[in-house]
């Protein structure tokens, strides 16, 4: 498990324990990743999360149009694993959450735990974001820390 | 014909003791029907009982090579029932210390059998 705030690796190991998810992720609504479980390579986890946020960008667009509130989970079953996605409000704004899991475990125990992990997540927020400004001359150098974090190289 | 989900959970709750009873998919460990006392939380009740029986399901295949019909799990505060209904379907009874066991086990059979 690689998380890029470190208040954040409480609750995600947590969640990864109990509902023996097999990749977990979580991001921003913009896709930028904050933290991953299980991912092992750099392109796989950023390709996840650029179509976790599409596809929570566009079933809330989906929504907007039948004139739903935004739906927070989407869940794609398959044979022999599942998909879950689902977005939340933290203090440090909207966040998606993206389970990938097998037949070891269930459809419920992932819902049960990833509502805890949320509550969690909420209770460990530091109250005041840190202050950064990402400009365009940073951006690589940003990138390439994140990814550091993420997979520890 | 279908069935009555809803039916068959609230004539469970009926029997003295009875904290709640759900229609679980099995596979999924989320609810089909429920009807629970006030602050019974259904959802992890259905996602718990829903590992609990597919775990349980994994011993008893692979120690004899069958799943199981029944489970009880019985504690100091009271008694969790899983029956199995048809398919992927479980009948899910939470209950209290004061209720009657035997009458308890004998009604979820007969509910497990109306969901088959």
């Amino acid at each position: 498990m690689k998380a890029i705030e470190p208040w954040v690796a409480g609750p995600l190991n947590t969640f990864v324990a109990e509902s023996s998810a097999r990749l977990t992720l979580l991001m921003t609504l913009s896709g930028q990743v904050v933290a991953q479980h299980g991912f092992a390579g750099a392109l796989d986890l950023m390709s996840a999360a650029a179509l976790g946020a599409g596809i929570v960008a566009s079933s809330s667009e989906l929504a907007r149009q039948m004139g739903w509130r935004p739906f927070r989970v989407l869940v794609h079953q398959g044979q022999r694993q599942g998909h879950f996605l689902a977005w939340f409000e933290t203090p440090r704004g909207p966040w998606i959450g993206l389970v990938v899991f097998g037949g070891e475990t269930t459809l419920g125990i992932v819902q049960l735990f990833f509502e805890q992990m949320v509550e969690e997540l909420a209770a460990a927020a530091p109250r005041e974001a840190p202050k950064r400004e990402v400009l365009a001359e940073n951006f690589e150098r940003e990138l390439n820390a994140s990814l550091r974090a993420l997979f520890g190289r | 014909m279908s069935v009555d989900y809803v039916a068959v959970v609230d004539a469970l709750t009926r029997v003295r003791g009875v904290h709640g009873a759900m229609v679980v998919a099995g596979q999924d460990g989320v609810v089909v029907a429920e009807s629970l006392m006030e602050g019974v939380k259904g959802r992890a009740l259905a996602a718990l009982a829903g590992s609990l029986a597919k775990r349980v399901e994994g011993i008893t295949r692979a120690a004899a090579g069958q799943a199981p019909h029944f489970i009880h799990l019985e504690g100091e505060d009271g008694a969790l029932l899983v029956a199995a209904g048809a398919g992927d379907l479980l009948l899910v009874i939470l209950a209290g210390r004061e209720v009657p066991i035997g009458l308890a086990r004998l009604e979820t059979l007969r509910a497990a059998e109306r969901l088959a």
